[in-house]
């Protein structure tokens, strides 16, 4: 038990000195680029920053996905003059229904939706089934794997593009990651009031130009005659305007939106660029439709809707409608940036400004020092040398702490720093129920060398047990925590498994040294 | 003069027969987990937003800050706080709102409540802003319960495995009592209860398992030392012999959580106090609760190799 051989205890001074390397680059910045400088990383809690938990409406994918069916279904039975009494979209059921007027037609409609499903490329498995009923009754099911599909797909999007946008704003080091089924966390480092972000992430941006029904009368009342909807006016909410359905050009084609100014009226605008498809699409119904309204919707809203004067054929275009210059900045982001699959909500939002960022590591770090000085004194003056070797094994203890968290690029929270600080005071427990283990052997009468042999041996077991209960339940805080609690848990969880290490191996390796050295009658527990 | 030890805390040779308060200490025990059981019904924990939902803001003013005018500000713009209240330094300011129906709706209020402030108090500084939607409270607070749940059914399974099932089903008794008292504690102070304090307490159900773990420990070594040994002297022997551990343990874990009480900021120094509050009970419940369930549980059972040769199991005859 107290004899090390030269390797181990090389081993044990070089896992202490590569603990010391690894934590140093906490201490000074980077010297040089190419040097592999992995430290601790501040939770957004203590550097400042902004965590966003954003959900992706999924019921608004599904919608999307059925009202494309319903669509697809018109389309196919239109030409072949197959008529229904009524189509619907239960997207309770994930399916659309239609009823046919004839129901000895049945057998043709389902031959004639056939081509609607669409066969994953890998499996061959079909997104949907379609079921026709003598009596005139076809219903089209999603399938669940398609649609799970679709929604994950809909998720990667969507965080693309959350990037996309956060990274036109400047922030710097942004993290966007994907959480569980439909959610993304987004961290903002430095960031401590997030309303523009959350501004920008908040629009689905979806544009569409379309043009606008002149004759029918929104003012009306009445419910939109049927191929129209009644938009609002994106600066005046009480005014509604008739716009068609029919999307004539859509966002996705375009290439590039930038803010400028109009060099007539210098009113801010936002000028774009389509792509070769859009520019076609754009210059056929421009040249169609002169001297007609032509409205620019995004998210149901209608920004503008300018008469055309002429047909626009260059595929670049200009959006005006009372922009300032942020305004006109953030749709031009938006724009470039593309739009979102369904729209996201903010459900959790945890901001910190910098100032008490700085007030947190200040009392966490005083906090720290204080805990660490009473826990040494106390060590010291109940055990006396055999509390310095303890006291010894805390700081590298800590130091390795702080190593293998920079190794696994852990994120330092403030529960994190109250986790190091209990972690030092429980670390101490192994030294102490060896060192009273070895004060009872010597009282039993055992000669030095006997007494510590037995001592280390029979607290190891004690060490290990109540070691491994503290363990699970902090892994168990790891796995359903969240957040800076996470941290805490990160924390203590290292700090037992090192701990183990510097009670039982360094300590153990100096008190052998120092016997060896002194050889002592009587050991001064 | 930094060679020998200074002092002790216990003397050694310490012989406090502390079976002879098994009853005593259950009593107590019951009494306190019972009134924190009422506590928690009425007038119940106090919730933070991590569990219930709503918005936090922490904001600093310019000088002491004026509720009167904090109070107007939030009024004009029409909106339903549930309460300002002075956090730490006389400067700075907690405001609570609930949760709005919607998510969409708390995200809104949030704005509110900057516009309010902005325009109706002069030069303040929004220090921390915590939003969080009903749908994720509802989450968090399952996730807590999970993590508590298992961790105290993975110490049950790990001390039966290493131990006898009565040392486990002694810690994990002993474990709820003091979990319940930690939940009374919270009520009592009024204390939020939110993920911190989750993890206070799996904090102290890990720090009062250890201690109890040391205890059983000696327990089960002195079971195979003194095979005749009655099991009452027996734990009160095991409790003596560690006494000094389990209160230098207690001492350092509470030395290194006291600073965090006293200079650890507002929002961490409730968590400390809770820890405080757990080291004192969880070290109190191994000698005087964890220590009678077993002998209860075990005064039987686990001596029954040393009682055989002196008293032969009549075993039933086959007729």
């Amino acid at each position: 038990m107290m004899y090390f051989s030269r390797m181990k205890t090389m081993l044990i001074a070089g896992i202490c000195l590569l603990g010391v390397v690894l934590g140093l680059p906490n201490l000074f910045p980077s010297p040089a680029p190419w040097l592999p400088w992995r430290t601790v990383h501040l939770g957004l809690d203590l550097r400042g920053g902004s965590y966003l938990l954003l959900e992706v409406d999924m019921k608004a994918v599904l919608k999307e996905r059925l009202d494309n069916l319903t669509d697809s279904i018109r389309q196919a039975l239109r030409p072949a003059q197959i008529f229904y009494q009524s189509l619907e979209a239960q997207p309770d059921q994930d399916r659309v229904v239609l009823k046919l007027r004839d129901a000895s037609r049945t057998d043709a409609a389902v031959h004639l939706l056939q081509p609607l499903i669409a066969r994953d490329p890998s499996t061959g498995a079909a997104d949907m089934s379609i079921e026709g009923n003598p009596n005139g009754t076809i219903t089209l099911t999603l399938s669940a794997a398609a649609l799970s599909q679709r929604a994950a797909g809909a998720v990667d999007q969507s965080i693309e593009i959350v990037r996309r946008r956060i990274d036109e704003t400047g922030v710097v080091d942004p993290q966007i990651t994907r959480q569980g089924q439909d959610r993304i966390v987004v961290q903002l480092p430095g960031v401590g009031d997030p309303d523009r972000i959350k501004q920008l992430i908040g629009k689905t941006a979806h544009m569409t130009f379309r043009l606008v029904d002149e004759a029918a009368a929104p003012s009306s009342g009445g419910p939109a005659p049927p191929g129209d909807d009644y938009l609002q006016m994106q600066d005046q909410p009480n005014q509604k305007i008739a716009v068609r359905k029919r999307v004539d050009v859509d966002g996705a084609d375009l290439t590039d939106a930038r803010a400028g100014t109009n060099p007539e009226t210098g009113d801010w605008v936002v000028n774009f660029t389509f792509n070769a498809a859009g520019a076609r699409r754009f210059a056929d119904v421009t040249r169609a439709s002169v001297n007609h309204r032509f409205a620019i919707v995004l998210d149901n809203k209608v920004i503008s809707a300018p008469v055309i004067r002429e047909p626009i054929t260059g595929g670049r275009g200009q959006i005006s409608g009372n922009f300032t210059a942020s305004s006109a900045n953030d749709l031009a982001v938006l724009l470039r940036a593309g739009a979102l699959p369904a729209p996201l909500t903010v459900v959790e939002q945890r901001s910190v400004g910098p100032e008490l960022g700085a007030d947190s590591i200040r009392a966490g770090a005083i906090s720290l020092a204080v805990g660490f000085l009473l826990v040494i004194a106390f060590m010291g003056f109940f055990y006396g040398l055999f509390g310095w070797f303890a006291n010894l094994a805390l700081l590298v203890n800590l130091v390795l702490m702080l190593a293998i968290m920079s190794l696994l690029q852990a994120t330092l929270t403030l529960p994190g720093m109250a986790g190091i600080l209990l972690t030092l005071g429980m670390a101490v427990d192994a030294n102490i129920l060896i060192n009273e283990r070895i004060r009872e052997e010597q009282k039993l009468g055992r000669p030095p060398l006997q007494a510590l042999e037995h001592g280390f041996q029979r607290a190891y077991s004690t060490i290990f047990d109540s070691n491994a209960t503290a363990f699970l339940a902090h892994v168990m805080l790891f796995v359903f925590g969240s957040g800076p609690v996470r941290g805490f848990a990160v924390t203590i969880t290292v700090g037992i498994a090192t701990s183990l290490f510097t009670a039982w191996m360094l300590t153990r390796l100096l008190v052998s040294r120092w016997y060896v050295a002194t050889r002592p009658k009587l050991l001064p527990v | 003069m930094l060679i020998k030890p200074r002092f002790r805390l216990v003397p050694d040779g310490t012989r406090i027969k502390f079976m002879r308060g098994r009853y005593m200490g259950l009593i107590v025990s019951a009494i306190l987990s019972t009134a924190s059981v009422v506590l928690f019904f009425y007038p119940g924990l106090n919730l933070g937003i991590d569990f219930s939902g709503g918005v936090v803001m922490e904001v600093r003013t310019p000088a002491p800050a004026d509720f009167a005018q904090i109070h107007a500000a939030l009024r004009k713009e029409n909106v339903p706080d549930q309460g300002v209240q002075r956090f730490g330094d006389p400067s700075e300011v907690l405001i609570r709102l609930g949760a709005a129906p919607t998510e969409q709706g708390t995200q809104t209020q949030v704005a509110r409540v900057k516009a309010a402030l902005e325009q109706g108090v002069p030069g303040v500084k929004i220090l921390r802003t915590d939003v969080v939607g009903a749908s994720v409270s509802a989450e968090l607070f399952r996730n807590g319960l999970l993590a508590l749940g298992i961790s105290l059914l993975m110490i049950l399974v790990y001390i039966w495995f290493r131990f006898e099932w009565e040392f486990a089903v002694g810690a994990v008794v002993t474990l709820v009592l003091d979990i319940t008292k930690a939940i009374g504690f919270l009520a009592l102070t009024r204390i939020d209860f939110d993920l911190v304090m989750v993890a206070a307490i799996l904090t102290i159900l890990g720090y009062s398992t250890n201690d109890k773990v040391v205890v059983y420990d000696r327990v089960r070594e002195n079971l195979r030392k003194y095979k005749t040994m009655p099991l009452r002297d027996l734990i009160d022997m095991s409790i003596n012999e560690t006494l000094n551990r389990t209160l230098g343990t207690s001492m350092t874990v509470f030395l290194a959580s006291l600073p965090l009480a006293l200079f650890g900021g507002e929002s961490i120094s409730g968590f400390a106090w809770v820890m405080l509050f757990g080291i004192v009970v969880g070290t109190s419940s191994s000698i005087f609760i964890a220590a009678p369930i077993l002998l209860f549980l075990g005064e039987h059972r686990l001596r029954r190799d040393a009682a055989a040769p002196t008293a032969p199991k009549v075993t039933a005859q086959r007729p």
